[in-house]
């Protein structure tokens, strides 16, 4: 769909999400905690995103015809510049910079901060309702680009998510695309025990949306599902529910008990890149 | 204590003021809904105006807006924090929205929603608010005593307390001049009109001496520059010779006009404002002075800080004392 995809040499969208790992594990050691794993359940459906279903161009952030993303969910935002800085968008030296003093890349995303950030999130509960309103606008301009905005199933505790829910298929907005992140884990631990969301499917499509479940770390189901929710012609809005593996991809880390917020040993960030690489060949 | 209280002999027990009852005193002169026909007006010409509103698109005006212009008229339903969002949304498409509902709900119940999606994002937002401070009878859940306390708080957020209709009407074109988010007060349906006998031009961050007097000067906005100059011709029949210098934009402020009038000597400072005592425009007038080292004697009339009751308007303006007949006397209790 963009130019970074349709070199003949392009990598796979295996080899991007292995980037976009190895990117967010490298901004983590910068700062030695973070939300890494999060970054790295949700690199996949962001491999996906970016380098098979959406429209943009890495030199123009602002291209007014490019898909829109939104990160509702600001604390993911290092996953999110891992994805950027693969994407071209942000240069990769900057990865150094993250979380600093005078850093474009903060640890919680902001508009005015990050090319292809979209929204100053963080505050949960906001992604969805501007979304509505890009797409009520994209409508009015007769643009056919699509908005595409990331929450996670914590998120869902928020009532303005269903809010929007509501006003997204009153307004019939099938130029929206919703990904929620269930990765079962909230700040004060599991989102099941925290407050139950299923069954999420049944309830989604009550509210009148064209829903697709998928293994968010299965890459060709993940395609699979934007692909679906791209061809879909149902003037509806579209979800794509991810399940995910907090940490995916480096076993150390998905075996942890508490992942919310993680913070690993200065010498555990050799062994993550290496338990990567490791899983990559295997 | 909260209720109304007991029917004074020989004046007639007023009942509680509707939801949306006018503030226009009873043979005054008025106009309708001047928002929504200014804006219908400033829609002609700018092509990127659209309407949003709660569920409370009659009660706001904007049904006016809706009628001639429905394609561009978006009915949110009763969803405060999707309203502001989604108009931020539109903003970042190139839209200039102009989102409505009451104050209590925009500065209450989405104060988040439009302090990070409009204010933090500095959308182009104009955020347009009826029954601002106490203009309603039904109680706290209606009445917005700390809306301009809030908004005042926001970076990034102008505000505006327009006093009548005529001032309405110019307040809609220069907003929309204005690129950056407003939080504007709302006076709907038979609106008052009062400045246009004072040959008043609204600017956006100017303050206007609507009158000069020698021994008082009342600094109002809103509503209550209304009542200041109605007390003012009270107190004129009285020998007391009172000044009103209106400040319709609470942010910015507008420091110069404010500290010249009231560095004038011998004249007793009053601020009126439809307003909790907290936050608004007195306790800003009150820090601007003290930190220019300017010290009248400086007096405020404003909400006091408690929930307010319900009951009549007339009797709620009159026992809370942003009343005429209240801010007379006040004045002259203090000048005593």
């Amino acid at each position: 769909m963009n130019d970074v995809n349709t070199l003949a040499n392009a990598p796979t969208l295996a080899q991007r999400a292995r980037n976009i790992r190895r990117n967010a594990l490298r901004m983590g050691e910068v700062q030695g905690q973070g939300y890494i794993a999060q970054a790295l359940d949700i690199a996949d459906v962001l491999a996906v995103a970016y380098f098979h279903a959406m429209r943009f161009r890495p030199e123009d952030p602002a291209w007014e015809e490019r898909d829109r993303f939104l990160l509702s969910n600001g604390h993911y935002a290092i996953a999110l510049y891992a994805a950027l800085i693969e994407a071209g968008i942000v240069p990769e030296a900057e990865l150094e910079t993250y979380g600093f003093d005078e850093s474009r890349l903060p640890m919680s995303g902001m508009a005015s901060y990050t090319p292809g950030m979209e929204m100053s999130g963080g505050s949960l509960g906001l992604g969805l309702s501007i979304a509505v309103g890009m797409g009520l606008g994209l409508k009015r301009k007769g643009s056919d680009s699509r908005v595409y905005t990331l929450f996670s199933d914590g998120e869902l505790d928020e009532g303005s998510k269903w809010e929007a829910m509501m006003s997204a298929a009153h307004h019939k907005l099938d130029n929206l695309i919703a990904i929620i992140d269930v990765n079962n884990q909230q700040a004060d631990g599991p989102t099941k025990q925290m407050m139950g969301f299923e069954p999420l499917v049944d309830k989604i499509e009550a509210f009148g949306w064209f829903v697709r479940r998928v293994d968010g770390n299965d890459l060709d189901a993940v395609v699979a599902a934007f692909d679906a929710a791209r061809s879909h012609t149902g003037p509806q809005p579209r979800v794509i529910v991810a399940d995910t593996l907090m940490g995916k991809g480096v076993p150390f880390l998905e075996q942890r008990e508490k992942n919310h917020f993680i913070r690993v040993e200065p010498h555990e960030w050799q062994l993550a890149l290496a338990e990567l690489d490791a899983g990559e060949k295997s | 204590m909260k209720s109304a209280s007991s029917a004074t002999p020989g004046k007639p027990r007023l009942t509680t003021s509707s939801m949306i009852a006018s503030i226009a005193a009873e043979g005054q002169r008025t106009k309708p809904a001047p928002f929504g026909h200014a804006l219908v007006k400033l829609a002609h010409d700018r092509p990127e105006v659209v309407g949003l509103t709660a569920d409370l698109g009659k009660y706001t005006d904007l049904h006016i807006f809706a009628k001639q212009f429905p394609d561009r008229y978006y009915q949110m339903g009763m969803a405060e924090q999707l309203l502001y969002g989604a108009a931020s949304g539109l903003a970042v498409e190139g839209f200039m929205p102009f989102a409505t509902t009451y104050a209590v709900f925009a500065s209450r119940r989405a104060y988040d929603f439009i302090h990070q999606t409009i204010a933090e994002e500095d959308r182009n937002v104009k955020i347009v608010c009826a029954l601002p401070g106490l203009t309603s009878g039904y109680g706290p859940s209606h009445q917005a005593a700390e809306d301009l306390a809030l908004f005042r708080a926001m970076p990034n957020m102008t505000v505006i307390d327009p006093c009548d209709a005529h001032e309405i009407e110019q307040i809609v074109p220069a907003i929309a001049a204005h690129q950056g988010p407003v939080y504007m007060r709302l006076l709907r349906g038979q609106v008052p009109l009062v400045l246009d006998e004072y040959n008043y031009r609204f600017e956006l961050g100017k303050a206007s001496l609507l009158r000069d007097g020698r021994e008082v000067l009342i600094i109002s906005s809103g509503i209550m520059t209304m009542r200041a100059l109605e007390a003012a011709k009270e107190l004129a029949g009285d020998g007391v010779d009172a000044a009103v210098l209106h400040v319709p934009t609470i942010k910015p402020l507008d420091n110069e006009a404010i500290l010249r009038e009231s560095a004038k000597p011998g004249r007793l400072v009053v601020v009126a404002e439809n307003h909790t005592i907290i936050g608004g425009l007195g306790e800003a007038v009150a820090a601007l002075l003290m930190r220019s080292s300017i010290h009248p004697t400086f007096r405020q009339i404003a909400l006091p800080d408690e929930f307010l009751a319900a009951g009549a308007l007339p009797t709620l303006h009159d026992r809370y004392g942003i009343s005429t007949t209240e801010v007379a006397r006040q004045i002259k209790g203090w000048l005593r």
